[in-house]
């Protein structure tokens, strides 16, 4: 088949120099009862138009967000990429590297890197990045594990307005590595009291701005009561474009900063590829997870790049790092870099208010929309409405009729009581038509 | 075998003005060529509204230099040019599986009903994306015999973890937490296994291993007791070879009421000619960007769906498929479940869930036997065509789809294991992974893949041959120097690690 250079002449020279009779002597070692006797029921090998019509086939059964007026947020959302953002990362040199172990052969994906951590310390307003997480749930688990080492203490505290993803991936890793999780309830309002739970058992304080429920929060007091007690702030995002147009955890007071990044560079993909952030402090590099490309010379005094801090990896340390990730998102990161790139610091400040100001303009019109309630005292892109009625079957109505109008909280809470909230979101990928669109199928349905 | 041509008189290589040697061109930092005000993205013109940021608007400038796209697509275009890929070349690192990347599955995950849907979005409008993922995992199963298959795990130590958290939770709900606190890893393992194990605060037993670089279920014996949690066996293992007594060792697991781990890192040896399920595998994460050859993209994104067995398959953790006759549903909740709960937002990585469907359906059953096949015949040619002039830690035998060297044979030339693999980057290879697996000394640990042919695996037999010999006649300048002719000479990684510089900062 396609995919396999070497022709049966090949493969007898091959088994001649090796001096056996055929491959599978090569496989002797294996014990015999773990061979298959017989090929397995499995179709065979289909020609590149077959794969792409079968392909096609499945792709067509989803409603992809570019057809439809779409307002779906929560954690990942829907911004243009430029088209040479997608042509750089499928360069061969990029798309079809190892991790830079290599640093002579290397210098491309390390200097990648090495300005990816640079952008996401600016842009979180802190000292030091690492070289991405798996996505943003993932680093918000690492960072508590983080604060854990640092702290000397094993209790987190979670805000009720953590993405309750995010706070199930800390929930399930904290139990089963017997570390304690405080749990706040959901909190709609942006309004709960974190502070008064802030005492010297506390690690962390884990807090989301814009918060699940998209209200923008103000961390300042809540880092310093974490810091009067001896403990740290973590604070999340999940929506990175809104770091162009809000005040950084950085400038707030975070001791360490994770977020998902998949809204700069990286397309929605049902959930994943995504691109985990992970910023913090100078002096606590030596616990942070994940790889560091730093700054070295050459044998020749030229600058050069290279992977760096290592012994505090799984390879190095093995039962002693400071995490097990190897593989983490550097396709997915020199995307965010790239876009990054392009936009620069004018371009995110204007992408940012263009989300704001869609995001707006949509409120405005639901406001005036019977029933419908807008929760949200400040917003970045996304906020809470209150409908009448169950929300999750007012979204499936609204698919029904062509509108992809947000996310039902009911989804990942389940059973809060907040069955008749909904999650909007409007990046500026929507247009006026769509945000019309939406607010004339709501009427006819609510 | 090819002879190496005659040595050419070295050429004055006089200073140019730019630094530039024609396509080897030098590239200043994004930091020292954008521009505050620059940018490469047309940005429409937000509508006039009243602005709901309650006070907590940006205060100070973020400091990010931006580009026009010209020089955007330059800048990296350039830094492209400064890495090794395996597009361009042999990329023989042992247990990493550098295959060749079909862009049919490129294109594929690129497909709007793929790409462009939201992980929230209604089930209802997602059907064949969770088709998709059903089908993946029902290949997944048949190739691994086993009896669930958990999609959400984003890379291989990921994949670790799910298999390890689905044991801990097993042997929570026997009502043994508390006493069964060890895993056993042999001392090959993949540094990720203990890492894993210690996340979870098993305390790690290491299991010793024979004088044939493979573990016998008799050590496997001695190490288990009531206080064991888990094994964390790599099979093949990371010299290469097939665990002879797995077996055994999954019998003697399995009596001892404990649980089999298995790291499927090196899965491509054995994929459509043995199941991992049939040798007794409780668990075993299945690395799609090694063994179904999604791009490794400069270190990810990767994804490490895990197999697991029956008695451990009710802990899987969410979302799950369930199928209720024609409609999918997304199980996205543990509660009313034994699931241990959620590994990760959403439903893992569905952009390399469709690429490694598009590389399996290619393939065919008939397909990736053959991938197998073939991977385990080029790396024994390689071990048959070195084994005169290189060492190997435990005997020449038939390997799998990797073969290990250790540096005996080095001894005494004043060329380690380091200089020989920079040497081969000036020849134009990518280096084997060196000093792993820690049981072999100085080990060098090549895997070619089923994606070479046979005139590009003899090129790289001659080429280590004649390395070999220069190293053993003292020609050390070979490669203590090397490489010569990389975009950088041999970087310092002490200086690096002495004094971090991780980021830009103004001068």
């Amino acid at each position: 088949m396609r995919y396999h250079p070497l022709s049966e002449a090949d493969r007898n020279a091959m088994l001649a120099t090796i001096g056996v009779s055929d491959v599978e002597a090569l496989y002797a070692d294996a014990p015999a009862s773990t061979l298959l006797k017989a090929p397995l029921d499995l179709p065979r090998h289909k020609s590149e138009f077959e794969v792409e019509r079968i392909f096609s086939r499945l792709s067509a059964r989803n409603t992809s967000a570019g057809r439809v007026p779409f307002f779906v947020g929560a954690g990942a959302y829907r911004h243009h990429v430029p088209a040479s953002v997608d042509h750089l990362i499928q360069r061969s040199e990029f798309l079809t590297s190892y991790t830079p172990y290599q640093p002579e052969i290397s210098q491309g994906t390390l200097q990648v890197l090495f300005e990816f951590q640079t952008q996401v310390a600016l842009l979180t307003g802190m000292e030091v990045a690492n070289a991405s997480m798996y996505d943003g749930s993932t680093a918000t688990a690492e960072a508590v594990l983080m604060a854990h080492r640092l702290t000397k203490r094993r209790k987190a505290l979670l805000s009720g307005g953590l993405h309750p993803h995010y706070a199930e991936v800390v929930r399930t890793i904290s139990r089963l590595a017997e570390d304690e999780v405080a749990d706040m309830a959901p909190d709609v309002l942006g309004a709960e009291d974190l502070i008064a739970k802030i005492d010297e058992t506390v690690s962390c304080v884990v807090v989301q701005t814009p918060d699940f429920f998209g209200n923008l929060r103000d961390l300042t007091k809540i880092a310093d009561a974490c810091h009067e007690n001896g403990a740290l702030l973590v604070a999340v995002f999940t929506e990175a474009v809104s770091l162009g147009l809000l005040t950084p955890p950085g400038a707030m007071g975070a001791d360490i900063v994770v977020g998902e990044g998949q809204s700069i560079g990286n397309a929605l993909n049902f959930g994943g590829p995504y691109v985990g952030l992970f910023a913090t402090r100078h002096d606590y590099v030596r616990q942070m997870p994940g790889r560091l490309a730093g700054e070295s010379v050459d044998a020749e005094g030229r600058r050069a790049y290279v992977l760096t801090l290592s012994t505090r990896e799984q390879h190095i340390r093995r039962d002693k790092a400071t995490s097990n990730i190897c593989t983490n998102s550097g396709l997915c990161a020199l995307a965010f870099s790239i876009h990054l790139a392009l936009l620069g610091e004018a371009g995110l400040r204007k992408l940012a208010k263009l989300n704001h100001a869609n995001a707006v303009a949509l409120a405005e019109m639901l406001e005036k929309v019977p029933n419908v309630e807008v929760l949200n005292k400040s917003f970045f892109n996304e906020f809470a409405l209150r409908v009448k009625g169950d929300a999750a079957a007012l979204v499936e109505r609204l698919a029904a009729r062509g509108v992809l109008a947000g996310v039902p909280v009911s989804r990942l809470l389940p059973k809060a009581g907040l069955d008749d909230l909904l999650l909007v979101a409007s990046t500026e990928t929507s247009t006026h038509e769509d945000r019309a669109a939406f607010i004339a199928a709501l009427k006819e349905t609510l | 075998m090819l002879d190496r041509p005659a040595p050419i008189e070295d050429i004055e290589s006089p200073e140019t003005f730019t630094g530039n040697r024609a396509l080897d061109q030098e590239e200043p930092l994004l930091f020292e060529i954008g521009r505050r005000d620059a940018t490469g993205v047309d940005v429409d013109d937000a509508p006039q509204v009243a602005s709901r940021l309650g006070g907590l608007e940006r205060k100070e400038a973020i400091g990010l230099p931006g580009l026009s796209e010209p020089e955007a697509v330059r800048h990296y275009v350039r830094l492209s040019r400064k890495n090794y890929s395996i597009d361009a070349g042999l990329y023989p690192l042992g247990s990493c599986t550098m295959k060749h990347n079909p862009r049919l599955n490129e294109k594929m995950a690129r497909l709007e009903g793929f790409a462009d849907i939201h992980p929230l979005q209604p089930v209802s409008t997602a059907q064949g994306a969770l088709a998709l993922m059903e089908t993946l995992a029902h290949w997944l199963m048949t190739l691994t015999n086993t009896h669930a298959i958990a999609l959400s795990p984003k890379a291989g130590a990921h994949g670790e973890l799910c298999g390890m958290m689905a044991i801990k939770s097993a042997i929570a709900a026997k009502g043994e937490g508390a006493t069964r606190n060890v895993a056993l890893i042999p001392q090959s393992a993949h540094g990720t296994n203990p890492a894993t194990a210690a996340l979870l605060g098993f305390s790690v037993r290491v299991v010793p291993a024979a004088a044939d670089g493979t573990v016998r279920a008799r050590a496997v014996r001695d190490a288990l007791g009531p206080d064991v949690a888990a094994i964390m066996l790599t099979n093949p293992n990371t010299c290469g070879l097939f665990e002879r007594e797995i077996v055994e060792i999954a019998e003697a697991v399995r009596e001892a009421g404990t649980y089999f781990y298995c790291d499927g890192a090196n899965l491509n040896a054995i994929a459509g000619v043995a199941r991992p399920g049939d040798f007794g595998v409780d668990a075993m994460h299945i690395n799609l960007h090694k063994t179904f050859s999604t791009p490794h993209g400069g270190g990810g994104p990767g994804a490490g769906p895990v197999a697991l067995s029956e008695r451990l398959a009710p802990f899987a953790p969410v979302p799950f498929i369930r199928r209720d006759g024609e409609t999918l549903e997304l199980v996205e909740h543990a509660e009313g479940t034994q699931s241990f709960g959620r590994m990760t937002a959403f439903h893992g990585q569905m952009g390399m869930f469709v690429r490694a469907l598009a590389y399996l359906l290619a393939h065919g059953g008939d397909g990736i036997a053959q991938s197998s096949r073939d991977a385990v015949l080029s790396a024994n040619y390689i071990r048959a065509s070195l084994r005169d002039v290189m060492t190997q830690p435990f005997g020449d035998r038939p390997c799998m789809h990797e073969v290990l060297f250790d540096d005996a044979w080095l001894k005494g030339t004043g060329v380690t294991t380091l200089d020989f693999a920079k040497a081969m980057i000036d020849e134009g290879y990518h280096p084997m992974t060196m000093y792993f697996p820690l049981v072999a000394h100085g080990a060098m640990l090549i895997e070619p893949t089923e994606s070479e042919s046979k005139a590009s695996l003899d090129l790289f037999v001659a080429t280590l041959r004649d390395l070999a010999k220069s190293a053993k006649a003292g020609d050390t300048k070979r490669f203590t120097e090397a490489p010569r002719f990389a975009p950088r000479r041999r970087v310092d990684e002490t200086l690096a690690a002495r004094k971090p510089v991780l980021r830009w900062r103004a001068a």
